[in-house]
């Protein structure tokens, strides 16, 4: 007697623990092999593109914490570089050391969450309770700066909102010194062992053409030995005065990405630390009284202050007609932005290029012929942040 | 090449004529094209050894409904290799199918289904053109100029017919959009308001 087998679908979220987020996966299974991966995403598409249509260029900056929220400052910062380079606005060396020492700060914050939560999916628990603890740290280092531990709003055209606060500096400074020995006890939990390997190793393996063909940036093409980083090859800010290197991956595989994303974060060390080294003193914004507001001690003095003040909050900066792409490394990959301006106060249209949303169509390449259970592994490696691939 | 004039010059003898319009600024190439050479132009960038675009960043439309060929669909791309940025653009009508890059960049694929999506823009031969970001059944094109901000229809669960129910959208206040181009004038929303106010007085 023959019977018929029917491939089985099968609904990987929207509410599934692994799925990091609403992704509603769709796989076809051939017994315990996946033949087929469907993502549907947009469940939490919130149309940040047409809000930022409508609201000014100072109004828009929020927006961008919410794309990526676990490394908000990193999107802000490809915004901030749009604006000023159609301004042709020269941006202070101080708010430049400090845009980029919270960048890395960023950068720290995703790579713990997603070095962390990779290993929860595969069955580790342990680190991500130490790693969250850092990244309270680093949080509170976010509140201090700009007020808020998450949606920060501290990046503008032509610098930063405003000044450190008196002691923070250390704080920081304090921070890399300790911060070192808890990679060590994360690399003591994970990258030998037996488990997370069986895991990783070999799982997702993309090659240098496909990651290519596919539009991968940052870890993810790094990962299959692409030395590509655009802190390196496009520096932007003070980037080029900063000594530091970019891990390269070997077999691209979910392992490999892994251990770049330990390397960064070692290498984001580094870079925090030169920059609390090299900063000196001085003025944190643009002085251009026509984008950056007045600090509230002119407004009481000075008419002409007070006027700046009543124009940028109501009307806002004008820019140019111009049209502009300008990409960032962001922990995720290259995040870019496509600015185009119509001589008034709000963008004509702001296209945001996620890094998530090319790697995670690539899911269906990546896992078709795995098992089931490497779904997850894979989903973890690709680091995907709903909020930037939804927008 | 490195050199971006040097480049910019090797596309346009090599392609001549079906290169509109060519410029640097902002140490990008911006480069405006027909909308029928598109695949070969591409192919070029793609292939030629001096040019090596080997990724495409994204795919994204400007609207511009007052003109006659109201979208300008742009294409980003980057060349590792020469560490070089290219945009490429062409103008269509609301109406016309274009070509699908999927066959030379597997990434198009998602990327051509947003700007469907989004700007209701069709694409020939391509594989799977399904919504992607707006929900199931969704109606319209959320990024065209004339789609308002606060969208058509609204989402909620109605606890009487015990399912999820779509209506049209109902504001208890309606979206102030304050037109700050001149302060002095104040707003046309407030002044539309006060001048009905002074009617009835």
């Amino acid at each position: 007697m023959t019977k018929k087998i029917k491939n089985l679908n099968l609904n990987f979220g929207p509410q599934h623990p692994a799925a990091h987020g609403v992704l509603r996966l769709i796989l076809e299974l051939d017994g315990e092999v996946v033949e087929k991966a469907d993502p549907h995403i947009g469940l939490l598409h919130r149309g940040t593109e047409k809000l930022i249509e409508n609201k000014t260029y100072m109004q828009a900056v929020p927006y961008f914490d919410r794309l990526d929220y676990v490394a908000p400052m990193n999107q802000e910062h490809a915004f901030a570089l749009a604006i000023e380079k159609i301004l042709e606005i020269e941006v202070p060396i101080r708010a430049q050391f400090i845009r980029v020492m919270f960048c890395e700060i960023g950068r720290i914050l995703s790579h713990i969450l997603n070095v962390t939560t990779q290993a929860l999916d595969v069955g580790a628990l342990t680190p991500s309770l130490w790693g969250f603890e850092e990244r309270e740290t680093l949080m509170t280092f976010y509140e201090r700066a700009s007020g808020s531990r998450l949606h920060a709003n501290y990046f503008r055209a032509g610098g930063v909102h405003q000044d450190l606060p008196a002691g923070l500096e250390e704080d920081i400074a304090n921070f890399c010194e300790t911060f070192p020995k808890v990679i060590n006890d994360l690399e003591n939990l994970l990258t030998d062992n037996r488990i997370f390997k069986q895991r990783n190793v070999d799982i997702g393996i993309v090659t240098k053409e496909d990651a290519l063909d596919y539009s991968f940036s940052g870890v993810m093409i790094r990962g299959s030995g692409v030395p590509w980083d655009l802190r390196k090859s496009q520096p932007y800010d003070c980037y080029e005065q900063l000594d530091f290197n970019v891990p390269v991956g070997k077999n691209g595989d979910c392992y490999d990405r892994y251990l770049c994303r330990i390397e960064e974060m070692k290498e984001s060390v580094s870079i925090i630390k030169q920059c609390l080294s090299k900063m000196e003193k001085g003025i944190i914004k643009s002085l251009d009284g026509k984008i950056s507001p007045p600090s509230k001690k002119e407004i009481k003095q000075s008419m002409e202050a007070l006027i700046h003040h009543f124009k940028l909050f109501t009307e806002g900066y004008r820019v140019p007609k111009d049209e502009i792409y300008t990409a960032v490394e962001a922990p995720k990959g290259e995040f870019g932005v496509y600015l185009v301006s119509d001589g008034s106060s709000k963008p004509y249209k702001c296209k945001i290029r996620a890094p998530g949303f090319s790697h995670l169509q690539s899911m269906d390449y990546l896992i078709k012929g795995h098992m089931l259970a490497d779904v997850p592994a894979v989903l973890g490696s690709l680091d995907i942040v709903f909020g930037e691939v939804d927008r | 090449m490195q050199n971006l004039l040097d480049l910019e010059k090797k596309i346009n003898s090599e392609l001549t004529t079906k290169i509109k319009n060519s410029e640097i600024k902002h140490n990008q190439i911006y480069i405006e094209i027909d909308k029928d050479n598109l695949i070969d132009v591409t192919l070029f960038l793609k292939s030629n050894k001096d040019t090596k675009f080997r990724q495409l960043i994204d795919i994204t439309v400007v609207d511009y409904p007052e003109e006659i060929q109201r979208f300008k669909i742009v294409y980003l791309f980057l060349s590792h290799e020469f560490n070089q940025r290219l945009i490429l653009s062409y103008y269509v009508n609301e109406n016309e199918v274009i070509e699908s890059l999927t066959s030379i960049f597997p990434a198009a694929n998602w990327m051509e289904r947003e700007v469907f999506d989004m700007y209701g823009v069709n694409f020939k031969d391509h594989p799977d053109l399904r919504r992607i970001l707006t929900d199931y059944g969704f109606e319209g094109h959320p990024l065209r100029k004339d789609f308002p901000l606060t969208g058509h229809s609204e989402v909620r669960y109605s606890e009487d017919k015990k399912k999820v129910v779509n209506e049209p959208v109902k504001l208890e206040q309606n979206y102030r959009n304050f037109d700050y181009e001149s302060p002095w004038d104040g707003t046309k929303y407030i002044k539309t308001q006060t001048d009905n106010n002074d009617k009835k007085n």
